[in-house]
């Protein structure tokens, strides 16, 4: 692989974003997603939130948004798994993190990385916490 | 956890584990769908280059567009079944209404979590079908009162029937 092996206890640089209609509409727009909570604020409130809330599937995309950082293009995203424990809501920071977990080589000698995944409101509260395994090419 | 006192998983609802819930065929994948996703997932940031610049995608891939990993290509509208969904996707019981048996009728649902294996690329040309299957029912007694989980495993293959990715995806209702 090209660059440093990754090593146990490495952090993922994060991504931030400040979820709002402009955001979540875009997405809507390709997801097919204009559902009334993600759109309205008193369809929100009467779901029990403050207001209007983003999509799950944003949060999983930003997910893979930090993978494909850390991937590059000599790396491969083979797995990611994760629980949708709370929505983002508008203007709060989603920040999307990660540290690599375990290092291992299969067969092939492909470096194989397991990493704990997150994306996080701004008071640290999770959103969406998971893992992901990305592969790279044998070393050497 | 305790112990539910009554089951929300019927007898017909059990016997349709394994059962197919849902057979969809996208049309083909464009380079246009591929940059209206990246667009929207990296927005207000730039979308790396491999997501819309075509002349970057020619010089540096063979012309290959691969969409990012989680696109959805049945957005919208699939070739088959035809047209706009027909289905209410909001509906608690569509899983088993689809099956033709009643539901639970719970009145809540919500996304619980989502656990995806990439085995190949969705390239730009892509024609992708998805098929899902009931993968079981669980259930427990949570703050919100009886709570049912169910599964769905749902393999996604290209017109060469590779499988590009197997989706397992719980669904909660309460």
């Amino acid at each position: 692989m090209q660059g440093p092996t990754p090593e146990v206890g490495q952090e993922l640089p994060p991504l931030t974003w400040t979820p709002g209609f402009d955001v979540w509409n875009r997405f809507a727009a390709v997801n097919d997603e204009f559902v009334p909570i993600h759109m309205d604020d008193e369809a929100g409130r009467a779901a029990g939130y403050p207001a209007a809330f983003g999509m799950g599937y944003l949060q999983w995309s930003w997910a893979h948004n930090l993978l494909r950082e850390f991937a590059g293009d000599q790396g491969r995203i083979d797995k990611v798994q994760g629980s949708f424990r709370a929505p983002s809501l508008k203007g709060v920071e989603v920040t999307a993190g990660g540290r690599v977990t375990e290092v291992t080589h299969d067969p092939t000698g492909r470096v194989v990385c397991e990493l704990e995944i997150w994306t996080r409101a701004a008071d640290g509260s999770p959103l969406l916490p998971g893992t992901a395994v990305v592969s790279f090419p044998a070393e050497g | 956890m305790s112990t539910p006192v009554s089951t929300l998983i019927s007898e017909a609802m059990a016997g349709k584990i394994g059962a197919e819930v849902s057979r969809r065929v996208s049309f083909p994948v464009s380079a246009s769908d591929i940059r209206k996703w990246a667009m929207a997932v990296y927005y207000p940031k730039h979308p790396p280059r491999r997501y819309w610049d075509a002349e970057y995608v020619d010089r540096e891939l063979g012309g290959r567009w691969v969409a990012p990993h989680e696109f959805n290509p049945f957005a919208w509208m699939t070739a088959d079944p035809p047209g706009f969904p027909e289905v209410d996707r909001l509906d608690p019981d569509l899983v088993e209404k689809t099956l033709g048996i009643a539901g639970p009728g719970l009145r809540f649902q919500l996304n619980g979590g989502l656990d995806v294996e990439y085995h190949g690329d969705v390239v730009a040309g892509d024609v992708i079908t998805a098929v899902r299957v009931l993968d079981g029912y669980t259930e427990r007694s949570g703050r919100l009162g009886q709570m049912l989980f169910t599964t769905n495993r749902e393999t996604w293959t290209n017109q060469r029937g590779e499988i590009v990715q197997v989706r397992r995806q719980t669904g909660i209702r309460y």
